[in-house]
Formats: C-alpha cells, sequence, structure tokens
C-alpha cells in the first residue's frame, strides 16, 4: 500500500532516467545512507564497525569489481584476490615514496596498478573462452602472489614480506579509529557504486551485457570487442584495487601477501553468486551474506552447546560450519541461481501489489 | 646429460601423477558437461577414507573395497541432490555448485576422520631403481614408475569402458548430445550416476597414490590446482589429452624448476605450469585434444 507508484508522473527525460525513479526508492536510499554515515559510526561499538562492517564495505566493493567482470561482461575470474593484492601494496609504495601524496591518490594510484594488470592478463580473454578462460586467470592469482612475495621491493624490502600501513590523514584529519576508518571506507565504496551504477547503464555497460550474452553477435553489431573485453578487465581490476588498499588500511593494517590466497578470491566469487550475477546491489547483499553468516553459524554453535549441555571441540565446529556452509551455497544455487538480489526483486513486484493478490 | 635426462624423466612421471587427477575432471566434463571442482577434495576424500580403515587394521583390499563402494554412493548421492535439481544452468552455476561441495566434502572427511596428517604405505619404496642409477647414473624412482603403470592400466581400462561396453557408448552419447541422447532412450541420471561413481573410483586411485607420495592429509585437495592447467592445456573432453597434457606439464615443470628456478629466486612451481598451458591455448584456444568449438549467431 506504501509502495506505490500510482500519481508518480514522468513529465522530462531526466525524470525518465533517473536512478530511483519511484520516490518511495529514492527516501529509502537517502534514509539508508543517513543511517549509514551517521547513525551507525556513532551507535556502533568499535568491535562492530572494524571487524565487521569495514570488511563488509571492502569485500562488497570487491564484489562490485568482479560482478563487473564476470556479472555484467561474462568473463568468468578467478583472481579477484590477486588484484586486491596489487592494490594494497601499490598503495603502501605510492604512500612510501612519494612524499606528500593524499591517501585518497595512493589508492587510486593502487587501483590504477591493478588495472594495468588487469589489462595484461585480460589479454588471453581475445582467443580464450568460457571455464578456459576462468583457469587462465588463476594463473594470474598464483603469479602476482608469488611476483609479491618474491620481489622484495613490494614489501619495501621487509624480511618477512609484510607491511604495515601507515598513518592515514584527509587534509590534516587523522584517519586512525575505527569510525573514521568506517567513514573512510563507505565514502569511497558510496562513490565507486554510484559511478558502477551509472556506467552499468551507459553505452560502456550495454556493450558489456552484449559481449555477455553472446560476443560473436555483439562483434558483428560493430562492438570493438577487444576494447570492451580489456575495458572490463581494467575496470573490475581498478575497483578490485581499490577494495585491495581499503582492505589493507582501513582493516587489516598489517598485510601479508597471503592474506589474498585463492580462498579469497572464492569468497568473493561466492558473493557475487548468491547476491546475484549482474546486479550492483547483489554485490552487496552478497558480500552481507557471506561476512555476517559465519558470524551466525559460530552464535548458533554457542547456542546449540548451551542448550544441549555439550562441549564442542573446535575441529568439530568448524567442519560443521564448513559443511553447512558448502550445503547453503548449493541450496542457493537450487533455489535461487539468480541470487539475493532477484529475491529483492520479487519481494518488491509483492510489494506493489500489497495486500491485493493481483 | 644423464642429469637431464633424470630431470625430464621424473618430471613425465610427476606428470602422470597430475593426470591421474584430470582424468576425473574429464570423465565428468565429458559425460555432463561440469566442470567439477569437487574432485581434490574427492581425492582428499578416497585417500583419507581409506588410510583410516588401513590403520584401523583392515585388510588392504577390504578397505580399498569399502572406500570404493562409499566413493560410489558419494557419487550417487552427488548426482541426485547437487546435479539433478540443476539440470539446463549455465556452466557457471554449476562450476559454483560444485565448488560448494568441495566445503561439504572436505568438512565431512575431517569430520568422520579428523584432521590430522596420515603416512601411507603400498610396500612399494619411494627410492631410486638400482640397475638404472648403476649404469646411465640416472635416479628414478621406483614408486613413480609403479605409479606410471597404474596410470597406464586405468587408462587401458577407461579406454575399453569407453569404447567396447554398452555403458560407454552410453556415455559417450550423452557426452555428445544430452537430448539426442535421451530422445533415443538412454537414461541420462543412471549414466550421470555411473560417471560420478567412475570418477570416484579414479579419485581413488590418485589418492592412494598422492597419498603414498606426500602423506595423506589436507594439502592433497590442492592437488586438483595442479591438474588445472593439465586439463586446459589437454582440453576438457579428452582423455588423451589428460595424459599428454599431464607429460608436458610435468616435464617443463620440472624443467623450469630445476634451471630456470635458481635464475628467479625458487618457487615458480605455483604458477609455471598455469604460463605453460596459456602459451598452448594462445595457440588452441580449446586445448590440444579439445573440442574445435564453432560460434555461430
Amino acid at each position: 500500500m506504501l509502495y506505490r507508484e500510482a500519481g508518480q508522473f514522468k513529465s522530462t527525460y531526466a525524470q525518465d532516467q533517473q536512478l530511483f525513479p519511484i520516490v518511495q526508492d529514492r527516501i529509502a536510499v537517502v534514509a539508508l545512507l543517513l543511517v549509514a554515515f551517521i547513525v551507525v559510526p556513532l551507535a556502533g561499538d568499535q568491535y562492530w564497525l572494524s571487524a565487521i562492517i569495514t570488511p563488509f564495505l571492502v569485500l562488497s566493493l570487491a564484489a562490485l569489481g568482479l560482478n563487473i567482470l564476470t556479472g555484467y561482461a561474462g568473463q568468468l575470474s578467478l583472481g579477484a584476490a590477486a588484484f586486491m593484492a596489487i592494490g594494497a601494496f601499490m598503495a603502501y609504495n605510492a604512500v612510501l615514496r612519494i612524499p606528500g601524496i593524499p591517501i585518497l591518490a595512493a589508492f587510486a594510484l593502487g587501483g590504477l596498478c591493478a588495472a594495468a594488470v588487469g589489462l595484461v592478463f585480460g589479454l588471453p580473454s581475445l582467443r580464450i573462452k568460457g571455464l578456459y578462460l576462468a583457469v587462465a586467470t588463476l594463473a594470474c592469482q598464483f603469479f602476482v602472489l608469488w611476483a609479491i612475495n618474491r620481489i622484495g621491493w613490494f614489501s619495501n624490502y621487509s624480511s618477512s614480506g609484510v607491511i604495515t600501513a601507515q598513518r592515514m590523514d584527509i587534509l590534516g584529519y587523522a584517519i586512525d579509529t575505527p569510525a573514521t576508518k568506517y567513514l573512510l571506507t563507505l565514502l569511497v565504496v558510496a562513490v565507486m557504486a554510484l559511478a558502477a551504477k551509472n556506467l552499468m547503464r551507459s553505452e560502456t555497460g550495454r556493450a558489456f551485457m552484449a559481449v555477455r550474452d553472446m560476443d560473436v553477435a555483439a562483434s558483428v553489431i560493430g562492438i570493438p570487442m577487444m576494447k570492451t573485453k580489456l575495458l572490463a578487465f581494467a575496470i573490475s581490476s581498478f575497483y578490485c584495487g581499490v577494495a585491495g588498499a581499503l582492505y589493507a588500511y582501513c582493516y587489516l593494517g598489517t598485510v601479508e601477501p597471503e592474506a589474498f590466497t585463492l580462498d579469497l578470491s572464492f569468497r568473493v566469487l561466492f558473493m557475487i553468486i548468491i547476491g546475484g550475477v549482474g546486479s550492483i546491489l547483489g554485490s552487496f547483499l552478497g558480500a552481507a551474506f557471506i561476512t555476517f553468516f559465519p558470524i551466525f553459524l559460530n552464535l548458533a554453535s554457542k547456542w546449540i552447546e548451551t542448550m544441549l549441555g555439550i562441549e564442542m571441540s573446535h575441529a568439530v565446529v568448524s567442519n560443521s560450519e564448513a559443511i553447512i556452509f558448502g550445503s547453503l551455497i548449493i541450496f542457493f544455487l537450487i533455489v535461487e541461481p539468480l541470487g539475493l538480489a532477484r529475491l529483492w526483486q520479487v519481494a518488491k513486484e509483492k510489494l506493489r501489489l500489497w495486500p491485493f493478490p493481483h | 646429460m644423464s642429469f637431464f635426462i633424470e630431470v625430464v624423466a621424473g618430471g613425465l612421471l610427476a606428470g602422470v601423477m597430475y593426470a591421474l587427477v584430470a582424468l576425473g575432471f574429464v570423465l565428468i566434463y565429458k559425460a555432463s558437461g561440469v566442470f567439477n571442482f569437487a574432485q581434490g577434495s574427492m581425492v582428499f576424500f578416497a585417500a583419507l577414507t581409506f588410510v583410516s580403515l588401513t590403520e584401523r587394521g583392515w585388510n588392504l583390499w577390504l578397505a580399498l573395497a569399502v572406500t570404493l563402494a562409499a566413493m560410489v554412493v558419494v557419487g550417487v548421492a552427488i548426482e541426485r541432490i547437487v546435479l539433478r535439481p540443476l539440470v539446463n544452468q549455465p556452466p557457471i552455476t554449476l562450476l559454483m555448485a560444485t565448488i560448494g561441495l568441495t566445503f561439504v566434502l572436505e568438512g565431512m572427511s575431517q569430520l568422520m576422520w579428523g584432521s590430522q596428517p596420515h603416512g601411507l604405505e603400498l610396500g612399494i619404496p619411494d627410492v631410486p631403481m638400482e640397475w638404472l642409477s648403476e649404469k646411465w647414473n640416472i635416479n628414478i624412482s621406483q614408486f613413480d614408475l609403479f605409479a606410471a603403470g597404474v596410470a597406464g592400466v586405468l587408462v587401458a581400462v577407461l579406454a575399453l569402458l569407453f569404447q567396447k561396453t554398452r555403458i560407454g557408448r552410453a556415455l559417450r552419447a550423452v557426452a555428445d548430445d544430452h537430448q539426442a541422447a535421451l530422445a533415443v532412450g538412454i537414461p541420462l541420471q543412471h549414466i550421470w550416476a555411473i560417471v560420478w561413481a567412475v570418477a570416484g573410483f579414479v579419485a581413488l586411485v590418485a589418492g592412494v597414490m598422492w597419498g603414498v607420495r606426500n602423506g595423506v592429509q589436507y594439502a592433497l585437495t590442492f592437488v586438483a590446482l595442479k591438474a588445472l592447467p593439465v586439463l586446459i592445456l589437454g582440453g576438457f573432453e579428452s582423455i588423451l589429452g589428460a595424459i599428454v597434457g599431464g607429460l608436458i606439464i610435468g616435464a617443463s615443470e620440472k624443467v623450469a624448476e630445476v634451471y630456470l628456478g635458481p635464475m628467479v629466486g625458487g618457487g615458480i612451481e605455483s604458477w609455471f605450469a598455469y604460463v605453460v598451458a596459456l602459451l598452448f591455448l594462445l595457440v588452441r584456444p580449446e586445448g590440444l585434444f579439445g573440442e574445435k568449438h564453432i560460434d555461430r549467431v
């Protein structure tokens, strides 16, 4: 009853094309942003902000990046974590070696370096397709981690290969508490999500989708294959690179190359599968699910322990968690292959008619 | 020179071990178009079950039979619970489902048998062949040769199964065209269950071989990552490709490790195989023996 577009007339093209054409949607988005920017940093306690919500936002950004490549441009990639690693280590080097560089510029530089590497590893996509390409992207994952581990320059010749993120400040204002780090992350993520949303409904985004749906047909109607595919790799890697820099600076603090293993790549891939392939919102929903679900499982196992009065060993708990996690992924794929974003869409459609059935 | 031969031979024999794992992938991909990422954890599950049974004092052959039965049950269950509801989904969805399956299988095997590493002995010593090292000064492990023999027998059995039996013909028909196979009355579900069971058997063989070599531990699941470059090099659909790919990857990896590794600081085996495979793919995008893919609008 509340969520209805009756009476909302569009009289200009600008109105017709706006991101959220329904007033209720706009109100909801503004309210969400207000909550995220004002209420959460004030009300959230330190642990939640630094250990749960910030990584959630960072991983959403990485998922968004992968979604641009896999969901929109249709190129399956298993190397997202490698690009995050490049972003993290190059941002570190930018701050280290360029005196007085603003931190956001360092993040952007990290992202650009990741984009450059993405371009190189995107080249095989012009010739190799589908699952062969997915396996080929693993080359990127292993090679980049190996290079960062072996070449001392990346970690400023630290003996353990571990880097410590430098102090950040923006315009003289120190970013050192969980709340300020959260706000910085949120700002970057919000701006980049908006950019992605707009990019995906531009000519570039439509070219991506055409390539995804059928690349031969796309090239027949005049979409330049090389430019489109490489652009998809570059943009996606840029997003992942910035996410990696945020991961290092706003979440981890001390970073070792092992933080960016294949496991992380898979987690990011799970996020877009569960959230929804080819959906901006889906990236966030998926990241939220993958971040919060293990916490929920942990709580649930403690609850069961106290309920039944038994003590479960750590191994049993972690193994059952793996089993439940895996089964849930399979369950999701069977029940809703299009992900949480699709469920949200269905809910909105239902809500429009509620309380009437038709 | 003899050192070079030793390196190449060692690499070729290591390649056979990769090919053993890659075979399981190929079987399932051929028959159902599923890229089964869980093959690595199936290898782990099989090896862990087998070694745990033998450690409980079971007879070797009995343990082997029981593990094989368990693998068949797992294969059939996977077909029932996971794949049947996912018929007609895009390949990426199926791939994701098998990645989910990886978690389940790994969790299950460690829940059942614990996560401590085990050693595995088959009674074939992992020592160099004496007469070879005496005569030509080449060290080749006896066990490696045994593994190569097992792989050879396995491939021969699979080839017989595929070429000469009724089930094999049905398998090839399903691999060619699901719908046409259904139309002529081949029960697709049975065929898939059989393929998964056979893949489970291959996983068992690979698991035992790798278990003897490296011990049965969680790291066994990473064996799958070693098999992937073999797979794309040889082509997803070809059993021959898995063998040839394994040999190429194994030999080039060993040679590179010995001659190129010291130049760049070592540790290149994590990615070198992928680069070799990529180079081959740039020339033949479907792998050496993969089916040529023709795009039509």
